[in-house]
């Protein structure tokens, strides 16, 4: 119920007051209030739930999180001590 | 998708799982607190790759699980009123009341649409002027912006045919009634992501430092969650409580500032009942006083409802983190996705209906 998934904004509009936008979810064009993030603009990613920009994705702050998991050692099974699998 | 594959990828999966396994020296149980979480562990079989000392609770984070019978009553009765288009989101529409449900409503007749946003809801009352159009607004913090301009925007367009029937939940209070439960064994949280992007998790802080609970807000990816675990299971281990971001992508701090506000120019907080747990004082949303013309519940006068909830459902223990689906003699027998007596069964999000979903009809309680 709480899903929401990240697009990019491909165009910005007003409909009678509304900030709208045009979102492209991996070639699917969808229509969606960006009037909660107003720095959102074309080319960036927001995060969108029922036709509602919730937050604009940091690609800084993804990039960071994702390095941090990378930079993680693989576990050497062999020193590991012994659990069941 | 961008910042979707990228947290799907086996190999950045196994080595954080790696780290799992060597960073756990005990048993913990943790709880995911959203049913998206739930439906993503489930789905990726994420609770069977964790060590063993790691269990993960299903928390009561399933909106349209907890979506109390009485509200669903209402709905039924105000969609069979004759001129009425109810509006709903998909998932509401096969959750059974007391004597039926929205779809076996609309194959009766009465007109019944789903829709994809909440202003679709108001575009189609202002197509439909001699219609009543009311929406089933529904949904924890993060769809409450959503609803909220709903409302908002009919007030500005003056659309009067619009009104909303409200089951508006919040998450803090749930998981405090969680963590003071007797017999809690929850120790740490996989905190709501979607939520805290609307809301931020200062109000978390509180509670993590009050239970003395590490509460991590987590994603809905693969990587993610596992990410989440592992954060959780450092602190624990170094005997930690605290809040921190895993999902710090969408979620800051302060979550969306502009979205809170237009929340609270539609709501404010009320008492609320929770479909399997029962009343939580302060744990909802209703519409705020100067809005009430567009109370669905006042423009149909539905009064109370008398409601009548199956006898065998633990639903209520699974939603507090007490127990899980197969501990249930109905579950997957009396019990079904098509057939559901309560709570976590309704939803594609709830415990029950995921395990269900993803095969887990006969895994006992090995794990």
């Amino acid at each position: 119920m709480c899903l929401a998934i990240p697009g990019k904004v491909t165009e910005v509009y007003e409909d009678r007051g509304l900030r709208m936008g045009r979102i492209d979810f991996a070639g699917t064009i969808r229509k969606a209030c960006l009037a909660q993030v107003p720095e959102a603009c074309v080319g960036d990613y927001v995060l969108v739930h029922v036709g509602f920009a919730l937050s604009v994705v940091e690609p800084e702050e993804a990039e960071r999180t994702y390095r941090l998991l990378q930079e993680l050692e693989m576990l050497d099974e062999l020193h590991s001590p012994e659990r069941p699998t | 998708m961008r910042y979707v594959d990228e947290y799907r990828e086996g190999p950045l999966a196994a080595k954080v799982l790696a780290e799992i396994r060597r960073t756990t020296t005990r048993p913990w149980t943790l709880m995911e607190v959203c049913g998206g979480q739930t439906h993503s562990i489930v789905k990726h079989g994420i609770d069977r790759l964790l060590p063993p000392e790691i269990e993960l609770m299903h928390g009561p984070g399933c909106p349209v699980c907890v979506t109390p019978l009485e509200q669903i009553d209402k709905a039924h009765a105000i969609a069979a009123h004759p001129g009425v288009i109810f509006t709903s989101f998909g998932d509401m529409l096969r959750v059974p009341g007391s004597h039926t449900d929205l779809f076996r409503l609309r194959a009766e007749g009465a007109d019944v649409r789903v829709v994809y946003a909440p202003l679709d809801a108001v575009t189609l009352a202002q197509a439909n002027p001699d219609r009543e159009v009311v929406f089933f607004a529904i949904g924890f913090e993060t769809t409450a912006p959503a609803n909220a301009l709903a409302v908002s925007r009919a007030k500005v367009l003056g659309v009067k045919n619009f009104s909303v029937l409200v089951s508006q939940v919040l998450v803090p209070p749930a998981i405090t009634a969680v963590l003071q439960s007797p017999g809690n064994r929850v120790r740490g949280i996989l905190g709501p992501g979607h939520v805290c992007t609307v809301m931020g998790y200062r109000e978390y802080e509180p509670i993590a430092a009050r239970y003395r609970v590490p509460i991590v807000i987590t994603g809905f990816e693969p990587v993610d969650l596992l990410d989440g675990v592992l954060r959780t299971v450092r602190r624990l281990e170094a005997g930690e409580a605290g809040v921190d971001n895993q999902y710090s992508r969408v979620v800051r701090r302060d979550g969306n500032s502009a979205a809170r506000r237009l929340m609270w120019s539609v709501f404010e907080v009320c008492d609320r009942k929770w479909r399997g747990i029962g009343a939580i004082p302060k744990s909802g949303l209703r519409l705020r006083w100067e809005l009430q013309e567009f109370d669905a519940e006042r423009r149909f006068d539905v009064g109370a409802m008398e409601t009548r909830e199956p006898e065998a459902c633990i639903s209520g223990q699974i939603l507090r983190g007490l127990k899980k689906p197969h501990d249930c003699p109905a579950f997957g027998g009396a019990c079904t996705p098509e057939h559901p007596l309560g709570a976590t069964m309704v939803s594609a999000e709830g415990a029950c209906a995921a395990y269900y979903a993803y095969g887990r009809r006969q895994e006992g309680v090995a794990r």
